[in-house]
């Protein structure tokens, strides 16, 4: 493995001094399968800690999203310990904000009706004018506001994902759970949603765990990038990323940025040539 | 909505006229196509009454007792469907939401509703009677087993994730059910009643051979025992005619309902 030359490994943002907020305490996880339990996830430990932004990337099907399930609460470990300040992670909840893949915005609400819908909860506890207020800003911050009384059936793919975002951020929870979430988007797009998405943080504060497959994305958006091996899922290797916050486009330019790209994708590409002779010795 | 290339598919006219005549155009066919079965000499023309005077006979039925008919028929298909679907809806969803109730209910729904209803009628007298009890417990027979499977199905398909998004957003058991299920469960509430509907006039016929008097399925029976095919097709064309009436309201409420349901058509 070639060593990462000269690396300021100094994290920008959470200095240690911040609590760990989630912790993964030798998580293993097994499904059932057709002959015997799959082992998922095999022995990951992990801690983020307050404001930190973690990205996890890896080959697909290794069970990244897993991972998320698992701090989202839609999963138990099969063994070991998920945490949320100290307390194991009982079930989902809004707290920690989910952006699915498969986005889930809901086809019977409007646009404006799928924003507000975790603003009308109990548990929101927020009044008629600030819930108006709090969706137009997020309505119009994702350049949806044209669309407000359309439903979902007439947007896009794209605009969808945007919806699916601003429904989350209306609720303003602590923790964002991302998996790929800016995958179905066309490039401009996508950037146009990272830079937003640091800007949401930048004035709100939350701690990010985002999965993806793009290292570019992982290296402009994250303060720390967990490789994961392929199935079972375990961790190769946890990189600090050097940049502060705010960040801009500039950062594409700053030579460390090549380096930590080439670095990583050496790391993912031997993880996909590992997954291809698993699936060649099963044939 | 008319997307792309399935506006190929779905020839809509632009003007009135011929909308109309795109409408009418089925029905002049059958008409048609009835003429020139009785011309063809297929079948024996005695056998089949010619449309001008299945027309005469409906406007002499008309002016008799044809009113009456009607409103007992259709005042009983209502009242059986409603009745039908009111038990469908709880009982369809419990089987397609809870394992449990689905195991241990789901057999015993599809043995009973294999059963045809005309074969249930001997025992519907005895237990039922001859008044308007017995032919409501028929229809609504027919009707709640239909209404179950639609509803069954429906509950079955919805997508879990609807139901986890709403929990990372912070909604309880009950906001879940209220906010998302019900909502979700609405187009399938419609479809349970469309069915339900489709069938319950289908028995129609049969629950009314528990002595009726009125109704359109008595004046089909009467006239069969006196051989009277003009007033059997008058009977069995206002039937049709009326189901599909009440087929397209409810399409149309449908349709105004479950304008967000992305489809073909």
């Amino acid at each position: 493995m070639t060593p990462v030359p000269a690396l300021d490994t100094q994290p920008m943002v959470a200095l240690p001094s911040f609590p760990v907020r989630l912790r993964l305490e030798s998580v293993h996880v097994d499904f059932p399968a057709a002959n015997g339990p799959m082992r998922v996830v095999d022995g990951i430990d992990l801690d983020i800690r307050q404001g930190e932004f973690v990205s996890i990337i890896g080959p697909s099907g290794c069970g990244k999203t897993t991972l998320l399930n698992i701090v989202a609460g839609f999963v138990k470990p099969s063994s070991g310990r998920a945490l949320l300040d100290d307390a194991p992670i009982e079930g989902p909840g809004p707290d920690r904000g989910v952006i699915f893949q498969e986005y889930g915005v809901f086809p019977w609400l409007t646009v404006r009706g799928n924003i507000e819908f975790g603003l009308r909860l109990a548990a929101a506890r927020v009044s008629g004018a600030q819930r108006t207020e709090i969706v137009d800003r997020y309505m119009a911050l994702m350049g949806l506001a044209d669309f407000a009384d359309h439903h979902p059936k007439h947007l896009s793919g794209g605009m969808r994902q945007r919806l699916a975002l601003a429904r989350a951020y209306a609720v303003k929870p602590e923790f964002l759970l991302m998996d790929e979430p800016f995958g179905a988007l066309d490039a401009q797009t996508r950037t146009a949603m990272q830079d937003l998405l640091l800007q949401v943080l930048a004035t709100e504060g939350k701690t990010v765990m985002l999965i993806t497959h793009s290292v570019d994305e992982a290296i402009y958006l994250s303060s720390r990038i967990v490789v994961v091996t392929a199935r079972p899922a375990r961790v190769r290797t946890i990189i600090d990323v050097p940049f502060g916050y705010p960040r801009d486009e500039a950062v594409h330019e700053d030579p460390r940025f090549a380096l930590l790209r080439a670095h990583i994708r050496t790391l993912v590409m031997k993880e996909y040539e590992a997954q291809a002779r698993q699936a060649a010795a099963t044939e | 909505m008319v997307h792309g290339t399935f506006a190929l598919l779905k020839p809509q006219a632009r003007n009135p006229a011929a909308r109309i005549a795109l409408l009418a155009a089925p029905w002049l066919a059958l008409l048609a196509l009835w003429y020139a079965v009785r011309a063809s000499g297929l079948i024996n023309p005695s056998l089949v009454p010619a449309p001008h005077a299945v027309f005469l006979k409906f406007i002499a039925l008309a002016q008799d007792r044809l009113a009456l008919d009607i409103w007992m028929s259709t005042r009983r298909v209502f009242v059986g469907v409603f009745l039908g679907v009111l038990a469908a809806v709880p009982v369809g969803f419990a089987i397609g939401w809870y394992r449990g109730v689905h195991s241990f209910l789901d057999p015993l729904i599809n043995f009973f509703r294999a059963l045809p209803p005309i074969a249930l009628i001997p025992l519907v007298i005895v237990y039922f009677g001859i008044g308007e009890a017995a032919k409501t417990a028929i229809l609504f027979y027919a009707s709640f087993f239909a209404g179950v499977i639609v509803m069954v199905e429906g509950i079955g398909q919805i997508s879990p994730i609807y139901v986890q998004v709403s929990r990372t957003l912070g909604a309880n058991d009950a906001e879940i059910f209220a906010k998302v299920i019900v909502p979700l469960a609405v187009p399938h509430i419609l479809t349970a009643v469309r069915v339900a509907l489709g069938v319950a006039w289908a028995t129609l016929v049969a629950s009314e051979l528990i002595a009726a008097q009125q109704g359109l399925g008595a004046l089909i029976q009467n006239a069969s025992s006196f051989f009277q095919l003009d007033i059997i097709y008058v009977g069995i064309i206002c039937i049709g005619l009326i189901a599909l009436a009440m087929d397209l309201a409810l399409r149309a409420a449908t349709r105004r309902l479950v304008a967000w349901q992305d489809r073909i058509a």
